[in-house]
């Protein structure tokens, strides 16, 4: 009898000693991961509120159709597209930009670079994404538009232009679409380039036809998370695409962009609970669905790529 | 086992390589046309970044003196107007976010990789939460830190708090997922062998895994610093714009040298443009150096196992 409750007594020692301090740990860390879900609905909460205040002025169907964005100005009106359109059209310019290059730099650092070379370039590659988005502002306006558009290239733009916003939003997302790419390319396994190069493939062909196949739901990943930069991005659209909304299909021509509208009109005096601070909120809105949707459908495509292999 | 791979994977590279150095097939002119467009790909991004630097200290180079970092802003003297304010308002901004986000960012990456359960739906949720936060437009978080100090009955949000805020949930998601990758990287014998000796899990994680862990923590903490001082979106949405002051608490007015060259840069006179000029050196000093000691601490500290 008393061996037995030894024995128990001795067994109930060897198993973790759960403390009342250590519960009070887990539990801290466990609402530090709650947080994370708190942002989020608070997120939602934030923008919601002002904005339907928004909608119960303007309605769904006049702000999303609408082709005309003059909220401040008489007679006002509140069809969010051309500022939509200013969106996609930087975006564009950036992705023209930051795919082919990003992939590029991508391919060359998976499937050519030394361990050494791939280890001194990539911090500096990365260093791009480091630079604060309104030092990219001030060069697109600084340098690209007049020295690179107007002086190389003889492109015939404003002083702000879509153009210029582009390619700095692309220089900035090109180590979001490298990095993640490589990283997927280099995930291949080493069987299937020794396959391709036995049957007499060489390196190039062994990248485009195999590599780049092979990985390509995390290249995919890569570029739509470039995507979502880019459209989140405020600064440089603030700065150098203009603030004027615009809806054309040349880029050469000053857009606003919804971040653009949202970082110009925050900079004034803005009454809080009037239409025009509402306004932001869904235009903020509209944004964050945006760039959830695109997150979304990127965080799928990582998965896929972690099924594979 | 990441090592095993590793040096697997280094072995086979080298087969590869020998293999591909017959170069029979490498000389053709599609493939070396290839090469180059790779090579300029690469160095194009890093090109870009020695021109913008170089550009810009050019033409900031007349504003390169004291007035610089000792001045306020000025509107009716630009040739010598100062970023002393946003200078220091960056540094107050730093620190207090570095505060609020770091703990809170280190904890929930403890639980998520060390005690979290991630076959429960919940935690689940939290992990797709998470990569979608990281992704979500900075100047969302500038309107979610309005939201925040109103609850708290706050109508004045340009101060160093709420900046804070802003920028603390900015990176905590940036903070969570690079310190889990550092927490991971630890290998599974440092715990088993603390467990085996007595120590309970959260004594584990605090005497073992987490210094083992700190080399790696702090590189990704460190960058998503210099990310936080770089951003001016957020803080433009809580009506951060010039004050002519220093700031002497977190709760005292403040302006960011972001939000300085923005407004520098939005206006038209020369002056102010020559100052954002060597505004952008500055900032850009701080952001490199920065980066440069994350780099140091992962090359000098971070032990692979």
């Amino acid at each position: 009898m008393s061996s037995l409750t030894g024995t128990s007594s001795l067994s109930s020692d060897l198993r973790p000693r759960r403390r009342l301090h250590e519960r009070l740990v887990l539990g801290l860390l466990q609402l530090s991961a709650l947080l994370s879900v708190l942002i989020t609905v608070g997120i939602v909460i934030a923008l919601l509120r002002p904005a339907l205040d928004f909608f119960r002025e303007v309605s769904v169907f006049e702000f999303l159709t609408g082709t005309s964005w003059r909220p401040n100005l008489s007679p006002v009106s509140y069809g969010v597209l051309p500022i939509v359109a200013g969106t996609f059209m930087t975006t564009a310019v950036a992705l023209l930009l930051a795919v082919p290059l990003g992939l590029g730099a991508a391919m060359y650092l998976s499937e050519y670079a030394s361990d050494r070379t791939r280890r001194r370039l990539k911090p500096v590659l990365e260093l791009l994404a480091g630079v604060p988005s309104v030092v990219y502002g001030f060069f697109a306006l600084q340098f690209i538009t007049p020295t690179v558009l107007q002086g190389w290239l003889g492109v015939n733009v404003g002083f702000t232009n879509a153009l210029a916003a582009g390619i700095a939003l692309g220089v900035m997302i090109i180590p979001t679409v490298a990095s993640l790419s490589e990283d997927a390319m280099s995930a291949v396994p080493q069987s299937l380039r020794q396959g391709s190069l036995a049957m007499g493939a060489n390196r190039m062909q062994t990248t485009l036809r195999v590599v780049v196949p092979a990985a390509i739901s995390g290249i995919s990943a890569a570029v739509v998370l470039g995507l979502s930069r880019a459209v989140g991005e405020t600064m440089i659209v603030a700065l150098a695409s203009g603030g004027r909304p615009n809806l054309t299909a040349d880029p050469r021509e000053g857009m606003q962009t919804m971040t653009g509208y949202i970082a110009q009109t925050a900079g004034g005096e803005n009454i809080v609970g009037s239409v025009s601070y509402n306004t932001l909120f869904a235009v903020g809105l509209l944004l964050f669905a945006i760039t959830l949707v695109i997150n979304i459908v990127s965080i799928a495509l990582v998965r896929r790529l972690r099924e594979e292999y | 086992m990441a090592t095993r791979t590793k040096a697997r994977a280094a072995a086979d590279t080298d087969v590869v390589a020998g293999l591909a150095h017959g170069r029979s097939h490498e000389r053709n002119v599609a493939s070396v046309v290839f090469l180059g467009a790779l090579w300029f790909s690469l160095f194009f991004g890093i090109v870009v970044l020695v021109v913008l630097i170089a550009t810009t200290a050019i033409e900031g180079s007349a504003r390169f003196d004291t007035d610089l970092v000792t001045n306020y802003d000025s509107t009716l003297f630009p040739d010598s107007a100062g970023v002393r304010a946003a200078l220091v308002g960056t540094l107050w901004l730093m620190v207090t976010t570095a505060l609020l986000a770091v703990p809170v960012g280190i904890a929930a990456a403890v639980y998520l990789e060390e005690f979290a359960d991630n076959r429960r739906w919940y935690n689940r949720l939290i992990e797709v939460n998470l990569q979608n936060l990281a992704a979500v437009p900075s100047v969302i978080y500038g309107m979610l830190a309005v939201a925040i100090a109103a609850l708290f009955g706050s109508d004045t949000t340009n101060i160093v708090l709420v900046g804070a805020v802003a920028l603390g949930l900015l990176i905590l998601p940036v903070i969570i997922i690079s310190t889990r990758e550092s927490v991971r990287a630890v290998p599974r014998e440092i715990r088993e062998g603390s467990l085996a000796l007595g120590a309970t899990p959260i004594q584990t994680t605090w005497r073992q895994v987490l210094p083992s862990a700190i080399p790696g923590i702090s590189t990704g903490t460190i960058l998503a610093l210099s990310r936080a001082i770089g951003e001016a979106a957020p803080l433009l949405l809580l009506g951060v714009g010039t004050i002519l002051f220093t700031p002497n608490g977190i709760l005292s007015g403040f302006t960011a040298m972001p939000v300085q060259v923005y407004t520098w840069t939005a206006d038209a006179q020369e002056e102010y443009q020559i100052a954002a000029a060597a505004a952008i050196i500055v900032l850009m000093a701080m952001v490199l150096a920065l980066n440069g000691l994350a780099i140091y601490i992962r090359n000098r500290f971070q032990r692979r196992w």
